[in-house]
């Protein structure tokens, strides 16, 4: 009954064209039936693996679906990036018939990415088998809170399961190597080992600046903010050694090439995404597919065969341009996409989206965590939009770098922009949540692709 | 825009910025340094962290908010600071102290479990924690303040203190939309002399010219006297993001119906 009145809710919806319902069916079945997590979780035959973190959360799990559909597995996941509980619910109700199971359950692999502050509530009840961790940045504090209680949370929930689930970890970010030590089965790191990869200065955006101890962590080199070779001189934590690692890393401006070893293995990704934080999604993807049984090399193969999730680096080809966008929630996620862009070394056709609804963060200070500075000299033309286009474009203005025109609805933006992209270039758009999925479904649809919840099935 | 001829020179400090700047409190130094520059006023920012002497002068002290570990991390260090900065703001230093360094620079700040993190005194305010069941005051905020010609300030509030007025007290401003201080005077932040504490972050000063120019002038005067002024150059980007960020204010926040002031 639950589940019925859930994918009608599910139908109604899409039908009515209101967004892709990918939540609320979750939310009608979730609230005929509590235990609906719980029964449907525990069906898939290869179990059930979480994705968590600030950043990277859709791209890992799109990787890992990749991975294990390669191994044979059929990965069911909320693809959408629909994850708090009543996405989750939406993913489980739509794989299942009528009488509440789900179809091909031996074969397959309940798959969830889940927003940090989500995953201490639905964890008992997913009971993962796998739990990947990808890294804990500043993001939305008037919707998570602070992150210390984000990672306190994490701590307390991992002390009190029962089956422990095998732990992806970050190494190089200290709260969340940390998790280790309340691990109750075992731990695989990844991390970056090629210092080439550091950056020269450190960023503004750098978090936990502390140890589990108090004291401060120190950095003897980063990768972004406050991830990279780390210890604390009051405690004696260090970084551990990944066991998934990048040992040589080369990022061009259209892809990247790395060198991975994985215990005993090898292997050179070609991986099609740009910038060191696609890097480490690969690198937790393959550690994922490790703990799931499945080779480096096939990990491999499967993150080179796919293309880019939804939003995320995704690209276009639209009245002669190519159109490229990128998704950005909070300051790390910033910064590492105008490194990215920067990378390719360019003058740059920019069209900036700031929305300040509940999903982007109605708090619009985080721009100014956010080193746009570094943009200044590399931009040819800047188009800023959003339901906050005032806002950051005082913050471009602050950084020396006003836009040529400032437009709040979205078509008019894009059209404006696409404009002034000369035939064969690139215009790159960087864009909030709601704002990516806005501009992203009007991009989609000129270059005549299908919307996302149909894209995402 | 022209940089008009040099008014000189200020001395700013930028106290635990590396620590307190959990609601990217660094705009305000980008903003000072920016509109500083199309004033014709030059900068010379020191930023002074744990373990580092506060330099022998300043003009204007800028502190931002933290998290309750961090707060506590500096709460000792500040209070063993807190005569010079307490000297500093008697000798008319402009400065802006955000959220939890806004709490720092009250008398203490008394946490949930009881215990009392010192303050150190320059405003005549006291914190508390929450009591359980209360929800933090977390929002869009629009105050009008009588200090100066400041006028209309728009921000962003997030805080779990609620923030109460000693009896020599002055509010920076009253609450037309949001929370401010805790709720239920109508109060935002305290002003003592040329020192302002509030709870806007936002980053405040950037889409908030008033206030912004107002620090400058302070500052200006502490070090070249009274006859020290600024001439108000018209900045388009910030005066769109602040009525922006205003009807943000009046559509989303609640209308504040308090009638203490
Ligand atoms: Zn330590």
């Amino acid at each position: 009954m639950a589940l019925l009145a859930g994918r009608a809710a599910g139908e109604a919806t899409r039908r009515l064209g209101r967004g892709g319902g990918t939540a609320l069916p979750g939310l009608v079945a979730r609230t005929l039936a509590p235990g609906l997590v719980e029964s449907l979780a525990a069906q898939p035959g290869h179990g059930v693996v979480t994705v968590t973190g600030t950043n990277g959360k859709t791209t890992t799990t799109h990787l890992i679906a990749a991975i294990a559909d390669r191994a044979g597995m059929t990965p069911l996941t909320n693809r959408t990036g629909s994850n708090l509980e009543r996405g989750l619910v939406t993913a489980l109700v739509d794989a299942a018939g009528a009488d509440g199971r789900i179809h091909d359950a031996a074969t397959s692999l309940g798959l969830f990415e889940v927003d940090e502050a989500a995953l201490p509530p639905l964890f008992a009840r997913l009971r993962p088998r796998v739990a990947v961790f990808l890294n804990l940045f500043r993001d939305q504090l008037d919707r998570y809170g602070e992150i210390d209680s984000v990672a306190a949370g994490w701590s307390r929930m991992l002390a009190v399961i029962g089956t422990a689930p095998v732990l992806i970890l970050n190494a190089d970010d200290p709260s969340i190597a940390a998790l280790a030590e309340v691990a109750g089965g075992e731990v695989i790191t990844f991390g970056v080992e090629d210092r080439s990869a550091a950056l020269p200065e450190a960023e503004h955006a750098s978090d936990a600046r502390f140890c589990a101890c108090g004291a401060r962590v120190r950095h003897e080199a980063v990768t972004m903010g406050h991830v990279g070779w780390w210890h604390c001189d009051a405690c004696g934590r260090t970084r551990p050694t990944p066991q998934v690692a990048a040992r040589r890393v080369t990022l061009s401006a259209e892809s990247s090439t790395v060198e991975v070893a994985s215990g005993d293995d090898a292997a050179t990704l070609r991986l099609p995404a740009v910038g060191l934080y696609s890097v480490y999604n690969a690198l937790a993807a393959i550690a994922a597919g490790r703990a799931l049984g499945v080779s480096l090399a096939d990990s491999v193969a499967a993150i080179e065969a796919t293309g880019p999730a939804f939003g995320r680096q995704e690209r276009f080809t639209v009245d002669g341009r190519t159109v490229r966008i990128w998704l950005a929630k909070n300051p790390a996620g910033l910064n590492e996409i105008v490194r990215a862009l920067l990378s390719a070394n360019r003058s740059l056709h920019l069209l900036a989206f700031l929305n300040d609804g509940i999903q982007d963060g109605q708090d619009v200070s985080w721009v100014y965590d956010a080193d746009l500075e570094r943009f200044a000299g590399h931009v040819e033309r800047l188009t800023c939009a959003g339901t906050r286009a005032d806002d950051l474009a005082l913050r471009f203005h602050i950084a020396g770098r006003a836009p040529e025109e400032t437009i709040t609805g979205t078509d008019a933006a894009l059209d404006a922009a696409l404009g002034a992209t000369p035939a064969g270039g690139t215009l790159d758009i960087v864009a909030t949540y709601t704002a990516m999925i806005d501009v992203r479904e009007v991009v989609a649809a000129r270059a005549g692709e299908r919307a996302y919840w149909e894209a995402a099935r | 825009m022209t940089a008009a001829s040099s008014l000189g020179t200020i001395r700013v400090v930028s106290l635990y910025d590396d620590v307190m700047n959990v609601y990217a409190d660094r705009g305000n130094l980008l903003a000072l340094q920016h509109r500083a520059a199309a004033l014709g006023v030059s900068v010379e920012a020191s930023r002074v962290s744990l373990g580092d002497a506060l330099p022998a002068e300043a003009d204007l002290v800028l502190i931002g908010g933290g998290q309750d570990r961090e707060q506590r991390r500096i709460a000792d260090e500040l209070v063993r600071r807190g005569a010079l900065l307490r000297e500093w703001a008697e000798d008319d230093v402009a400065m802006l102290a955000v959220c939890g360094g806004f709490q720092l620079f009250g008398r203490w700040y008394r946490d949930a479990q009881g215990e009392e993190i010192p303050g150190i005194g320059l405003f005549d305010v006291t914190t508390v924690a929450p009591p359980p069941g209360w929800t933090r005051c977390i929002g869009d905020v629009l105050v009008q303040s009588p200090v100066g010609a400041i006028g209309e300030v728009v921000g962003f509030e997030n805080h779990g203190g609620r923030t109460y007025l000693g009896p020599g007290a002055r509010p920076f401003a009253r609450v037309e939309y949001g929370f401010g201080n805790n709720g239920a005077d109508g109060t935002e932040g305290c002003v003592y002399r040329q020192a302002l504490g509030t709870y806007l972050h936002g980053s405040v000063l950037p889409k908030n010219l008033g206030l912004l120019d107002h620090l400058l002038e302070a500052a200006l005067r502490h070090r070249y006297g009274p006859e020290a002024r600024i001439e108000g150059v018209p900045d388009v980007y910030a005066a769109r993001a602040h009525d922006a960020a205003v009807a943000v204010a009046r559509r989303r926040a609640p209308r504040f119906e308090g009638v203490a002031r």
